[in-house]
């Protein structure tokens, strides 16, 4: 049974003077141990607020978050049940994600459970190492970082709990290439070396096409594929996902310019008559305008929303 | 003949306590309706290297050297005169579209206020130019979006306005800082494509700024790589991104998902970071995260030396054919 499972979530804003933008429009979802799982889409489809759905800092409208079988309840003034600390969330911005004022080590024991402070520092020692950051970053404070070892340190602050599942939300974004291929690589080694689940939001393709062992894309609130990352990459069956790809300039020198996918994310506030993708997909026909293509399963555990996906002849996965 | 020239380019920028040197010595050259890349990862100089150029840089900083635009010196050119090529003849458009535009003014109001004060066109005229260029650049119903504000549109378009309004005056050098970094994949298509239009029908010529060596691999027609304030390799696009040379060219790539690679191939992370401008290490400035380096990589300073196909600042030169 998958850790982590989200089911038919639904999320609703309100909108200022009346009304409601439905964000996420009924979206499943499962991550397993030692399993990355990769979200992507474009900005404004919803994957930010799913993922804080997950973590319980928005609440479903309707739908259900498990989590190692018990339900994930939306954060209330309270204290949240201590079985919740299992499940974290690192956050894209590590200039904000961390308190200025406080050093590096006494923010990652924060989430140490441990009660004398020798064995807290040890912790936060083996923490520090565990990242890949030098054993003096405990005493240092996050100005005197960079950004790839800041989000070292927010990395490390997830696992001082002793997570079961990390939540990261585009933690890859605004680093350079090269610390980008340095965490890539880490938490590519977490997964395997801690089993830990980890669901990574990230509008680089390449980047989890690299690390994730599953991808789910995203369109307008819903899935619209699912599936293994080479094959979903080899072969996309939802045309999202063939646009997505074809989007990705390749670093290889070739002068090749990247398709473009016309036209822009639609206001979820007034999603589109039938497919949400209609009126941008290049494989529109007549029955995409009035009718809803539901996520139907396809060989080998894959899974897309299209009327034309596993047709023979046509799109043959 | 080149749009524009730069020679020796040297900038110090003033901090607590003395001056430190960001672009020590830069050369490149930009010609009409080409794309010139500029590769780097942050810090290496390459927006400090422009912003100096336009004379953007914070008072009491020193530029040296020589940067010759459509046969005028810029370097040391008096600001009157410098703000007059700066937005007509050389426009520059910034990485961020949220922050680029006035939020307070319609998106006609910036736009025809620039051709109003470069062009002297009158109100009409202007209001019909920048029809015309929100057209150039695909905005749907042109008429509409010039009553619009930024807030009303998307991160991609906002893009595409910034792009029109430096266009505004049909420049001859086009600078792109990082234009298409906040953008997501599929709308950096959009404007990458936007770009290589231009370029083709208005012989614009432009210099992109980007860390991601796979925009600059799909458009540029010649790449220069900054590290630490100085080229380190430069030449044609395929020579330098195909068949790199210099071991940091071939770190920074080897850095990269490739979307084709075999999964299993771990990233190949440079060790260390990039050195912060006032520590930047003796000799070459890189060789304390090469793997190639020797003895007197330590000690001497790599000159950038034309070898067969490009030029190259590496005398160990591990990779040549």
């Amino acid at each position: 049974m998958s850790v982590l499972e989200l089911r038919d979530v639904v999320v609703d804003y309100e909108r200022r003077g009346g009304g409601h933008v439905r964000a996420v429009a009924g979206a499943s979802l499962d991550v397993e141990r030692g399993q990355i799982v990769g979200l992507v889409g474009e900005s404004g489809c919803g994957k930010s607020t799913l993922a804080r759905a997950a973590v319980g800092l928005v609440p479903a409208t309707s739908g259900s978050v498990v989590f190692e079988g018990e339900p994930v309840t939306p954060m209330t003034r309270r204290a949240r049940p201590a079985a919740l600390v299992r499940l974290q969330l690192v956050f894209q911005n590590p200039y904000s994600s961390l308190n200025p004022r406080r050093t590096a080590g006494s923010q990652i024991a924060d989430g140490i459970g441990l009660r004398t402070n020798a064995a807290r520092t040890a912790r936060v020692h083996e923490l520090c190492e565990l990242v890949g950051l030098p054993g003096v970053a405990a005493s240092r404070y996050p100005h005197e970082f960079s950004g790839g070892q800041r989000q070292r340190i927010a990395i490390a602050r997830a696992l001082a709990a002793d997570p079961a599942v990390i939540v990261l939300d585009e933690p890859l974004a605004s680093l350079d290439a090269s610390a980008q291929a340095q965490l890539a690589n880490l938490l590519a080694a977490l997964a395997r070396d801690l089993g830990l689940g980890l669901l990574l939001i990230s509008h680089d393709l390449a980047i989890v096409r690299h690390v994730a062992d599953r991808v789910s894309v995203m369109y307008l609130g819903k899935m619209v594929e699912t599936g293994a990352t080479l094959p979903l990459w080899a072969r996309p069956a939802h045309p999202y996902t063939e646009a997505l790809i074809a989007a990705v300039p390749r670093p290889d020198g070739g002068g090749v310019l990247p398709e473009s996918l016309p036209g822009e994310v639609p206001d979820p506030a007034r999603p589109p008559t039938g497919c949400r993708f209609h009126p941008r997909c290049p494989y529109v026909f007549d029955r995409c305008l009035t009718e809803e293509p539901p996520l139907e399963s396809l060989p080998n555990g894959r899974a897309a929303a299209c009327w034309l996906a596993g047709i023979q002849g046509f799109r043959v996965i | 003949m080149s749009v524009l020239a730069v020679e020796s380019l040297r900038v110090k920028l003033p901090i607590p306590g003395g001056d430190v040197t960001i672009v020590d010595g830069v050369d490149y050259d930009v010609q009409p309706g080409e794309v010139f890349g500029i590769a780097g990862e942050s810090g290496s100089g390459k927006t400090i290297s422009m912003l100096a150029l336009l004379g953007l840089l914070p008072e009491h900083s020193t530029v040296e050297g020589t940067a010759l635009f459509a046969g005028k010196e810029l370097i040391g050119m008096p600001r009157r005169e410098l703000r007059d090529i700066a937005g007509r003849d050389l426009a520059m458009v910034f990485q961020d579209p949220f922050t680029s535009l006035h939020p307070m003014l319609t998106v006609g109001r910036q736009l025809s206020e620039h051709v109003r004060r470069h062009l002297h066109l009158d109100r009409h005229a202007a209001e019909e130019r920048a029809v015309e260029l929100l057209e150039d650049v695909r905005i749907p119903d042109p008429r509409a979006a010039l009553r619009a504000y930024p807030h009303h549109f998307s991160g991609g378009m906002r893009q595409r306005i910034a792009i029109a309004i430096a266009l505004a005056c049909r420049p001859k050098l086009l600078i792109a800082d990082e234009p298409t970094t906040a953008l997501d994949v599929t709308v950096q298509a959009g404007i990458l494509r936007l770009l290589d239009r231009l370029r083709r029908e208005q012989d614009l010529a432009v210099i992109l700024i980007t860390h991601d060596l796979g925009v600059l691999s799909s458009i540029a027609d010649r790449v220069s790589v900054f590290y630490a304030g100085r080229v380190v390799e430069s030449g044609a696009r395929g020579d330098v991104l195909q068949h790199p040379r210099h071991p940091y060219t071939r770190a920074l790539l080897d850095a990269l998902p490739h979307p084709e690679a075999a999964k299993e191939r771990p990233l190949v992370a440079i060790g260390g970071s990039p050195p912060t401008p006032g520590h930047i290490p003796s000799g070459c400035s890189f060789h304390t995260r090469c793997t190639h380096a020797v003895d007197s990589c330590r000690v001497d300073v790599p000159e950038l030396r034309a070898v067969s196909d490009r030029r190259l600042a590496c005398p160990v030169d591990p990779f040549s054919a």
